[in-house]
């Protein structure tokens, strides 16, 4: 064809050559997510909590420890411990519950808009399709655990100062260290956080109705924290998807104590991996008639 | 009853070709079928073949499974049998490659409602590994133009009436040069200004070089813009050709009325008229070429009759247009308004 018939009759022939790598996608899918209302009012609860737990403790103390969470404790010795609080306070359902928000919303909530169709005859391959609408939770999986690690650090700092730690086993270690232990803090609920993501991403899979996906998901991590409190299920307790949470204290040790910490890794890692592929498998075969 | 219509677009010759396979048939099937998990037989065995170059009007009243078709063209469902080839690409291997040079609109406008026309098309845009990004934000423009949306791009896609939001559909269409568009009811909810806005859109389109397959429950769209028609009635493929055959088929008919038909009878089968039907004081025959107008035409029949003595209280030539064709195809008829 020549360049006068291209020109004339813009054909797909001149279509531009398929880009192997692009990332568009993906940031598409993160501006979507962070560029919400929604998820913006979500986030400010989230980081209103450290907030709070910084000026409760500031306008009630000194107190004597003991009797509260291990955390609280410590906070008028050390402003990192705000952060440590506000991720413990918020783990067992504010944390879960933005997560499946989001994990719900990825696939159920474009079903459920029509505008799944729409991507799928741009095209996009379904599994790239999950990639990145995964690849897009663990980021916000990661960002939300760190907005509230950052505002409580933060807030802490300011109100109660910084300076060497005491760690829970009362080592005192450089503050730089401290941060570290609790940026690795931050990295190990983000991977628990994103094995309810993949869980997320499944129930989104089943569904054109992003809020029913979204509750379908927090109850299984419910469930699972109501589970692991019964002791005669001792047996189940393993098995159970947040059943490691709360070790991340683990990594405020000297050293660390890893009897809880690798199998909460495995455990996420497995949780991830099998949910993801009964993502894909459902997804990858599923007539798309909404 | 009578259809205005205005001059079809000639069935242009075959295009340039679009690549290597722009001389095969832009869609085609092979006994696709479509049983839902309902039970229900949605699509049941269409050997659909649209011609590069066409404008196809995939024709059928709502739920005849026109929908379903285009979903299952596209790879959005799977069929329950069957077989089908996208631009020469036998589906769904060729998925990635054939897809690419597809423009399509699948039942009605979906977009994501908090965010701008502009920013939806963007999204669009980014998800297409065949896009350059470089031009995107100058495509995204032209598109948005070319669907005369550009002064509402930066209006959140809720705010939007159903006429914009089906224009930003067919934006969304044109981001990209395309070899074959698919479209589903794409004048649905038009006003008649929009209406005609889009097959003028679509007239060009098709001119520039794409085959254009859409489906509509409307005749006068098919006889509008359309250079081939493929019938749907529950399910089934009832027919499928160039319209100007169709055109050609409809075969026009006398009509003698009269209160002693038998003589009406023996006069038309003296001028050689075959396919004689009586219906009580009705006689109908078919013309064809018998009478031909340099043999005085059919007005020579009527001067025939009453020399024969045949008392005729009506005469008259039935030409049946397309929309009778298909009520005789399908047995229903066809919404002709819009
Ligand atoms: N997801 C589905 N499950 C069951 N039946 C369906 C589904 N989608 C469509 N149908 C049925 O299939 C038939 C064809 O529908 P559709 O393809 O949408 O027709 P059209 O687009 O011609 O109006 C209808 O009877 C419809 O009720
Ligand atoms: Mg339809």
């Amino acid at each position: 064809m020549s360049a006068v018939e291209a020109a004339t009759h813009p054909t797909a022939a001149n279509l531009p050559a398929l880009r192997r790598i692009s990332t568009r996608f993906f940031r598409s899918e993160l501006l979507l997510i962070f560029g919400r209302r929604r998820n913006w009012a979500g986030m400010a609860v989230l980081a209103a909590v450290p907030l709070i737990i910084a000026i409760a403790v500031k306008v009630t103390a000194p107190r004597p420890g003991g009797g509260g969470p291990d955390f609280l404790s410590s906070i008028t010795s050390n402003g990192l411990f705000v952060a440590l609080a506000a991720l413990a306070v918020e783990l067992p359902l504010f944390l879960p519950l933005a997560v499946s928000a989001i994990a719900g919303d990825a696939v159920a909530g474009e079903a459920n808009l029509g505008t799944l169709r729409n991507l799928l005859a741009v095209p996009v391959h379904r599994t790239r399709l999950l990639a990145v609408k995964y690849a897009a939770i663990v980021v916000f999986a990661v960002a939300a655990t760190a907005l509230i690690a950052a505002v409580g650090a933060l807030a802490g700092l300011v109100l109660f100062g910084g300076g060497p730690l005491t760690l829970l086993s009362g080592v005192q270690v450089p503050f730089g260290t401290g941060l570290v232990r609790l940026v690795l803090v931050c990295g190990y609920i983000a991977a628990c956080l994103a094995a309810l993501g993949a869980v997320g991403l499944f129930v989104s899979t089943l569904t054109e109705q992003p809020i029913g996906a979204t509750i379908a998901t927090l109850i299984f991590a419910i469930t699972s924290h109501i589970l692991d409190a019964i002791p005669q299920l001792d047996w189940l307790h393993p098995y159970l998807i947040s059943h490691y949470w709360m070790a991340f204290g683990d990594l405020l040790r000297s050293p660390i104590a890893t009897t809880s910490i690798w199998p909460g890794l495995g455990s996420a890692a497995a949780y991830t991996l099998i949910f993801l592929a009964a993502a894909w498998a459902r997804f990858s075969s599923r007539d798309i008639t909404s | 009853m009578t259809v205005s219509s205005t001059p079809v677009a000639p069935a242009s010759q075959p295009h340039p070709p679009g690549g290597r396979h722009g001389h095969d048939p832009a869609v085609r099937t092979f006994g696709l079928t479509k049983r839902f998990r309902s039970g229900q037989v949605a699509v049941d065995g269409i050997d659909l073949d649209v011609p590069a170059g066409s404008v196809y009007g995939f024709l059928g009243p709502n739920g005849s499974g026109k929908t379903t078709t285009i979903r299952m063209l596209l790879g959005l469902v799977g069929p329950t049998s069957g077989q089908h080839e996208l631009l020469g690409h036998p589906m769904p291997a060729g998925a990635g490659t054939a897809l690419a040079r597809i423009g399509a609109l699948v039942e009605g406008p979906a977009f994501h409602p908090y965010l701008s026309g502009r920013a939806n098309l963007r999204r669009l845009d980014a998800a297409d590994r065949h896009a350059d990004p470089r031009t995107s934000a100058a495509r995204i423009d032209e598109a948005l133009e070319r669907v005369g949306l550009l002064a509402a791009a930066q209006k959140r896609y809720r705010a939007y009436s159903l006429g914009m939001r089906q224009r930003l559909a067919l934006a969304g269409v044109l981001l990209q040069p395309r070899d074959l568009l698919i479209l589903d009811e794409p004048t649905n909810g038009l006003d008649p200004q929009g209406t005609r806005e889009v097959r003028t859109l679509i007239t060009e389109l098709a001119r520039d070089g794409a085959t254009v397959m859409l489906s509509t429950h409307l005749l006068s769209e098919v006889e509008q813009i359309c250079t081939h028609v493929g019938v749907m009635h529950v399910g089934r493929l009832v027919a499928q050709a160039p319209l100007t055959q169709l055109r050609a088929d409809a075969t026009a008919r006398v009509r003698v009325e009269s209160r002693q038909p038998s003589l009406a009878v023996e006069t038309l089968r003296r001028f050689g008229l075959t396919e004689i039907l009586v219906e009580g004081e009705i006689v109908t025959a078919v013309l064809g070429d018998v009478v031909a107008d340099r043999d005085g035409g059919p007005e020579k029949l009527i001067s025939a009759l009453v020399e024969d003595g045949v008392p005729v209280r009506g005469f008259g030539v039935v030409t049946p247009d397309l929309e009778d064709v298909f009520v005789s195809l399908t047995g229903e008829g066809f919404d002709v308004s819009g």
